[in-house]
């Protein structure tokens, strides 16, 4: 094990320059977010990862933010582990019927002020399994979403820039 | 196959179905059902599937002895067939879900609770010929539990992880877990709804969506099944572009996999060097073909892609980076003592459950089930190359470890190989069209295990029917098994080391 660490001592940081917030979830933001808001919560946002249907696709991916390459902790976001914690509810899938209680009642859960992010083409709109009975067909069909980051699933890149634009708004 | 198949002896005596490939299935008689259970319950042969239509259900049977799979069906004019699970237990959630979808009745069932229909749904057997209105159902009814000092920990199905929904709820005695019940289905999306009637192109689309991280080994299955049921052949070079792939997603999902499982002991330093390899297999994956994941790169008749000169040198580069970088993490996993502490002895599963369950991927393997369906029933390219199937026998979250390590080095070589022996060719190939409706069955291994797809066309090209089953229907119940007398703090090491899939699993 020292002579791991003693590498990764001396090897520079695999780490990713930030990328610039995306302009398109800066516009969709600018309209939504209060001043007030801005103020409260500094340059620090706690993130509640929910599932809501979603194929594990965009779960994969947002675990990868938390790797090396893309090391989400050092822009002051973290994941935690209670809706009573977070500001952020990050949303998945298309929102099953079986699961739109367990989501309304995690957003009931976390405390104001907070924001939702749907990310993914399922999150949106339901994506591919819109027109399904199980389905109730994107994240803003039960709760209000502040932010959407597209892809199929959107890549790490993607969905920074989109937190990011998050950051600069809150 | 030359030792006489009792399996194809038994499917002779129903009626074959002219059309179906590659494997018999064959209508049977309701005493040849009670026979083919019998041979389920006795071990003679284990279960591969177990899905409904609307006037129908279907067996899926492999007898490993003899490497012989088929399919028997049983017509149930009278909206009832004779329960499955009643003989066999590890049919009991598929034919659960069959009742929820189908509105078909399993006499004599065991368990006459639903499964996938939790009374949300606006409609009421989604699939059957004539849906019913919205079921309304009683709160569900977790099976009893009696005894002195006993507590219960619910959990999920919104977990604390950034993991899918599912509810676990655990009955303890102090630390000690008495029994585990889980209650699944809450990420069902409807897909094999959304399959009936839908395009192939479409279809692909949703197949590729079962369950994320098995995109590849899904699109492989549906691709296959589609290609026997219209007699397509494809060319050599895209089936070993889609073993490269199939090796990619292996490689990922068991390196994220090895460092989740140790960061479930509190050693985040593997997780984090797992992590930065992981990522290097999807950059190159993304090099190669176009997508990280590798979603829809997969297509009937070939492949999406073909590789570039440059998304082969970034897989030589991956392949010769993972050469230097995962050995020392094998020296550090098997040289920490307070890991091994962790993993050693944790989770066991009997082998015997294993067998009856038809427990299959690094479950069954690390429990002395040595299937593999790239073995049998096999596919190409397979045949061609040269590859060890690790098996061990200790069934614990360690042997399970061990296992996602060979086979991290089992791929690594195949990568090798399939880059160095790719024949030339094209990659893509229009389907053979058929006049008559066909019907097809693939089997292939996915990193969790086997994907089985079958599937039905219409005349016109669409999809009639088509049924994907996750390996999963067969590891969680093990997960229940599994977890009994350990520590409630080791079920998360204990689950990770199942990896199994809700989504795959619900569909």
């Amino acid at each position: 094990m020292r002579k791991l660490l003693l590498q990764s001592l001396l090897q520079r940081p695999l780490t990713v320059a930030a990328p610039a917030p995306s302009e398109q979830a800066l516009a969709e933001l600018a309209s939504k977010v209060g001043q007030a808001a801005r103020r409260r919560l500094g340059r620090s946002l706690a993130i509640r990862e929910v599932d809501a249907g979603s194929c594990n696709g965009c779960e994969l991916e947002i675990h990868a933010l938390n790797n090396a390459f893309y090391d989400l902790e050092r822009f002051g976001f973290h994941f935690v582990a209670s809706p009573r914690h977070a500001d952020v509810l990050l949303v998945t899938g298309p929102v099953t019927a079986n699961m739109r209680e367990g989501l309304e009642r995690t957003y009931a859960a976390t405390p104001d002020p907070k924001w939702v992010v749907a990310v993914g083409d399922c999150g949106r709109d339901g994506g591919v399994f819109d027109g399904s009975y199980a389905c109730v067909g994107g994240v803003s069909a039960v709760i209000p979403v502040d932010l959407h980051i597209p892809g199929c699933p959107p890549d790490p890149m993607r969905l920074l820039q989109g937190l990011l634009a998050l950051l600069r708004s809150a | 196959m030359s030792d006489g198949s009792k399996l194809q002896a038994a499917l002779s005596a129903g009626q074959p179905v002219a059309g179906h490939r590659p494997w018999t299935r064959a209508v049977v008689s309701p005493a040849l059902w009670h026979d083919l259970i019998q041979g389920l319950a006795g071990g003679t042969w284990s279960l591969l599937g177990f899905w409904g239509e609307p006037d129908a259900v279907h067996l899926a049977l492999c007898e490993e002895s003899s490497g012989t799979l088929g399919i028997a069906s049983l017509a149930c004019p009278d909206g009832q067939f004779p329960s499955v699970a009643r003989r066999h237990p590890p049919a009991q959630r598929l034919e659960r879900a069959i009742v929820d979808l189908f509105g078909l009745q399993a006499s004599d069932a065991p368990d006459h609770r639903p499964w996938l229909d939790h009374g949300r749904w606006p409609l009421a057997y989604p699939l059957a010929e004539t849906q019913g209105r919205r079921r309304e159902l009683p709160p569900y009814a977790f099976l009893p539990v009696e005894g002195e000092s006993l507590h219960q920990i619910p959990v999920g199905p919104v977990h604390a992880g950034i993991i899918e929904p599912g509810h676990f709820r655990f009955t303890a005695n102090g630390e000690a877990v008495v029994r585990l019940e889980q209650r699944l289905g809450y990420v069902h999306k409807g897909i094999e709804s959304l399959l009936r009637g839908a395009s192939v192109e479409r279809a692909a689309r949703l197949i590729g969506r079962v369950s994320g991280d098995s995109t590849v080994a899904y699109a492989l299955a549906f691709a296959r099944a589609i290609e026997a049921a219209t007699e397509t052949e494809i060319s050599d070079r895209a089936h070993w572009l889609r073993a490269l792939m199939a090796e990619l997603e292996r490689l990922a999902n068991h390196c994220g996999d090895f460092g989740a499982i140790c960061n479930d002991a509190a050693f985040a330093l593997m997780l984090a060097h797992c992590g930065v390899l992981r990522e290097k297999v999807l950059r190159a994956s993304a090099a190669c073909f176009g997508h990280r994941l590798l979603m829809d790169c997969i297509v009937p008749g070939g492949v999406g892609a073909d590789v570039s000169p440059e998304g082969e040198k970034a897989l030589r580069e991956l392949i010769a980076e993972f050469r230097r970088r995962f050995p020392p993490l094998i020296d550090l996993y098997d040289s920490t003592a307070s890991l091994q502490d962790r993993t050693v002895s944790t989770g066991f599963v009997r082998p015997a459950l294993i067998k009856q369950f038809g427990c299959g991927g690094v479950i069954g393997r690390a429990g002395g089930r040595a299937f593999d369906a790239r073995r049998q029933p096999g596919y190409p390219p397979y045949d061609q190359l040269e590859f060890k199937v690790p098996v061990l026998a200790d069934s614990d979250v360690n042997a399970r470890v061990w296992v996602r390590i060979r086979e991290v080095e089992q791929s690594l070589s195949l990568i090798e190989q399939l880059l160095n022996g790719l024949p030339a060719g094209p990659v893509r190939g229009a389907l053979h069209r058929l006049e008559q409706a066909g019907e097809g069955v693939a089997l292939v291994e996915g990193f969790r295990g086997d994907v089985l797809v079958w599937l039905r066309l219409n005349v016109d090209g669409t999809i009639a029917r088509c049924h994907p089953r996750d390996p999963s229907w067969f590891q969680w119940p093990l997960l229940e098994a599994a977890i009994e007398n350990n520590i409630v703090a080791d079920f998360p090491l204990c689950n990770k080391s199942f990896n199994c899939s809700y989504s795959g699993h619900d569909l």
